[in-house]
């Protein structure tokens, strides 16, 4: 972007939509919308949930076809039926939500509906060497044979990144946040690919909650509230308070924390020593990992993708009976067997991926909150409905859930207040221990800094917090001591006041050389 | 905030619809008995509507085992061999005991009850087994288990009916019939479907078992995650079920007073269908004691009508199936309808 925004021609629109509506049953997602797309830039779209990016890009993408509006390419009304006929235009797009197939291979996933033939036959040679080329390309060498189903979330995003770089005459790329599950190193990487899609003149449509990544990558932002386009402008122009006031309408950031509390005083709940998970095919996961929880305190865990983060929870939860190594937990060490088990030690997990491990979408909001603990209100065989009521109602108050009635189904809720379902499903086990794994993934920033909030609220009440995150800025604000993790290996322990954002990104490359 | 008004009316008008929709199997139920009372006079007396009522209290209590199964998202398929094994087992101890060193015992009625309906339980527990132990498919461990269950009951009697399983007054295994008969004029395999349906109703709906079994079906992994012992409830639905169908075995022995070795044969489809016109989805995580039962009316009155209107029996085949899947696509059309109120319901919330 250095040098794109010195450019003093105007820019040629690639693609624009005008006056876009966009009415579901009850609701218009998007009023009035109109939006360019310029050759060779990366506009980027930004906005709270439910603001109607997703909605917008799905209508470039033929996902869906608009209420009302009108689309042009090159000056010429276009219409898209479906996703085909996007594609045909030279539109792709990377989904917010994962859209792979986890029972294929890396290379099916890659040119799925787009096969490479000889005859009448599918060449897979020549598929294998193209996504080989590809993820080098990425800097993602993942074995073309490898079940999607077997990568981590990271590496299933850089997958879904290469099966829109092969088409052939890609003219708009589409990202609907891409780095959601990233590790900074990976962010980097994706960076380059979009700087070089750009010099060959490809546009891109960013959309993203990370604003100092809006800040590095973007160059036009047009930020969307209720469905209305509220403010463009050029990124060279603005910084990212006014994208923040622009998107609530009021001055919000991430929370300061201020605790000054001697922890060295505090009573130690969990003590880890020489934590060890074997890898399937030899090496190891998780390399002789120390470290200790104190009464009330944050424990930060930061790392790159692979680095062990979420194997460290696995581990405490009883998923991997395998592991070696001796816990403590109240001073007393633990056989970790298995998840039920966990959960009566006190043992709280919010998983990383809310969909597909957090959540039983089939069932209501009150019954997602009460699942694991629903033993607590058994009264004889039965359960105690006033008790359990009386609980799901206190919890959804306590953290801040906006519901009108709690046995409507999970999925009316936002993202980010699915997430508060997740945890407060954690926290009514009446844990020692809570474990959250990326509790802000792919909510907004308002949401965000409720779930903030909640964490330190508990801390405050003496609940002990580990907390998985790939931003920076968040664990920073977040932690009271942070653990970095790189390649297995525990490379450093620093306490918020030393951690600085380098330190981090340093110590977590550190476990890759050398050793 | 202008067009709150005409949200408002939009969702009362699909709640009105959605009532329907929700009580559609019943409404079928409705129409199916109007139609079949106009078809044949017959229909509406009480003789065949008592016939009506036996049968359906067989494919009704199979039923409920099978929506525990399908509820958690599996299926079992041994259910209409188990029926036929087990009234192997009862019809043979009743009518030759049980031959052990040179000694034939005879047991009395409640203990062959008993005997029967623990074997039964132990091929629920192997299906259980199988599935969770050895991972093996939920529909391919219970085809190989209905195999071997209707197997083993040919080889009972190497395939020959037990007829007359009435017992004698001098062992002291009579009164078996009992199960088939009436009692205050009610069918007692209705009375048992009665009170398997609210035990089974209740465990679902105010038990943690019965969360947990929603739960695994919704999302397998969340319940793992959330402490739910996946593997330990999953094998007490499959017992569950194989109880539910040797239950089945005995009752329809009862009422035949004979046990034939094919008894039940292909008893699971009208299991499997009871279930998903009662509208538990074959995803797992949705279903109704209610609805099965319902569902089980549906497939009774459908046999049984049909057979009163003297319609061939290759023609009752194809209209079940026809009804069976437009049950579905109703179904289906509902899930959708729910899922766009449940996303109106989100952008309401904003």
């Amino acid at each position: 972007m250095e040098n794109q925004a010195k450019n003093v021609t105007k820019p040629e629109v690639c693609l624009s939509v005008a006056n876009i509506d966009q009415i579901y049953p009850g609701t218009k997602a998007l009023d009035d919308v109109s939006f360019e797309i310029k050759k060779g830039k990366v506009s980027v779209l930004i906005g709270e949930n439910g603001a109607g990016k997703s909605t917008l890009m799905k209508i470039i993408a033929g996902i869906e076809t608009p209420s009302a509006g009108k689309i042009f390419m090159d000056d010429k009304e276009v219409s898209f039926k479906d996703t085909t006929e996007a594609r045909a235009h030279g539109i792709g797009i990377i989904h917010q939500e994962l859209s792979l197939f986890p029972n294929l291979t890396v290379y099916q996933n890659i040119f799925m509906a787009n096969e490479k033939t000889k005859g009448k036959f599918i060449d897979n040679k020549t598929h294998i060497e193209l996504t080989d080329k590809i993820l080098a390309r990425l800097e993602h060498p993942i074995n073309a044979n490898t079940l999607v189903g077997d990568l981590r979330v990271g590496q299933q995003q850089m997958i879904e990144i290469a099966r829109n770089l092969i088409q052939d005459d890609l003219k708009i790329l589409i990202m609907d946040e891409p780095t959601s599950s990233l590790s900074e190193q990976e962010v980097e990487v994706l960076f380059k690919i979009m700087r070089e899609l750009k010099e060959e003149g490809i546009s891109i449509v960013y959309i993203s909650h990370r604003l100092e990544e809006i800040m590095r990558i973007g160059d036009y932002v047009t930020i969307l509230r209720d469905g209305r386009i509220v403010a463009e402008a050029e990124v060279p122009e603005i910084d990212i308070p006014w994208i923040v006031k622009q998107m609530t309408g009021e001055g919000k950031s991430y929370p300061k924390k201020l605790r000054k509390i001697d922890w060295s005083k505090q009573e130690v709940v969990l003590d880890v020593k020489n934590l060890r998970l074997p890898k399937r095919g030899g090496g190891y996961l998780l390399k002789d990992v120390d470290f200790n929880l104190r009464k009330g305190e944050i424990l930060g865990i930061y790392g790159l993708m692979g680095a062990g983060r979420t194997e460290i929870f696995e581990c405490l939860m009883g998923i991997h009976p395998e592991h070696t190594g001796e816990v403590t937990l109240g001073g007393e060490v633990i056989d970790i067997k298995n998840i039920s088990e966990q959960i009566d030690r006190g043992f709280a997990l919010v998983p990383e991926d809310r969909q597909r491990e957090g959540l039983v979408q089939t069932m209501s909001i009150g019954k997602n909150i009460s699942l694991s603990s629903l033993k607590n209100y058994v009264k004889g065989i039965f359960i105690d409905k006033k008790k359990e009521d009386k609980n799901i109602y206190e919890q959804i108050k306590d953290i801040h859930i906006k519901v009108a009635d709690k046995d409507l189904p999970i999925l009316s809720l936002s993202g980010g207040n699915q997430q508060k379902v997740v945890i407060g499903k954690g926290i009514l086990t009446d844990p020692k221990i809570l474990l959250l794994d990326e509790p802000s993934r792919g909510i907004d920033i308002g949401a965000k800094t409720e779930v903030f909030d909640i964490i330190n609220q508990y801390a405050e009440r003496g609940l002990s917090i580990i907390v998985i995150s790939s931003e920076l800025k968040e664990i920073i604000a977040i932690a009271d001591r942070i653990m970095i993790l790189s390649n297995g290996i525990k490379t450093a322990e620093l306490t918020s006041e030393e951690v600085t954002e380098d330190s981090l990104v340093l110590a977590s490359y550190k476990g890759h050389s050398g050793h | 905030m202008e067009n709150k008004p005409s949200s408002k009316k939009v969702s009362s008008n699909n709640s009105l619809g959605m009532l329907l929709l929700k009580g559609r199997t019943f409404i079928v139920l409705i129409l199916l008995v109007i139609f079949f009372s106009l078809a044949t006079p017959t229909f509406l007396t009480t003789s065949s509507l008592l016939l009506v009522a036996k049968h359906v209290a067989l494919y009704g209590i199979l039923g409920i085992g099978m929506t525990y199964v399908i509820i958690t998202g599996g299926i079992d398929l041994s259910v209409g061999a188990v029926v036929g094994l087990s009234g192997m087992i009862a019809g043979g101890l009743i009518n030759e005991g049980l031959s052990m060193f040179g000694y034939t015992l005879y047991f009395s009625i409640p203990l062959v009850i008993l005997i029967t309906v623990i074997c039964g339980a132990c091929i629920g527990a192997l299906n259980g087994f199988l599935i969770t132990r050895f991972k093996v498919a939920p529909f391919i461990a219970t085809l190989g288990i209905m195999y071997v269950a209707r197997g083993a009951a040919m080889l009972r009697s190497q395939g020959k009916t037990f007829a007359n399983i009435v017992g004698k007054e001098a062992l002291g295994n009579t009164g078996f019939e009992l199960l088939g008969r009436n009692v205050l004029g009610i069918p007692v395999g209705a009375i048992i479907l009665f009170v398997i349906a609210v035990i089974a109703g209740v465990i679902l709906k105010k038990t943690p078992l019965g969360w947990h079994i929603f739960s695994i079906g919704g999302n397998e992994k969340a319940a793992k995650l959330s402490g739910v012992k996946v593997n330990k409830v999953k094998i007490l639905v499959y017992i569950f079920s194989a109880i539910c169908a040797s239950i089945v075995g005995l009752i329809a022995a009862a009422q035949l007073v004979a046990a034939h070795p094919a008894t039940g044969e292909s008893w699971e489809m009208n299991a499997i269908a009871a279930a998903v016109l009662g509208g538990t989805s074959m995803a797992g995580g949705i279903g109704t004691i209610g609805g099965t039962i319902v569902g089980a009316f549906v497939i009774g009155v459908i046999n049984d009508g049909m057979v009163m209107c003297g319609v061939s029996e290759f023609w009752q085949m194809v209209i079940k199936g026809l009804v069976i899947i437009f049950a579905v696509i109703i179904d289906q059309f509902q899930r959708n309808l729910q899922a766009k109120m449940a996303l109106q319901q989100r952008n309401e919330n904003k």
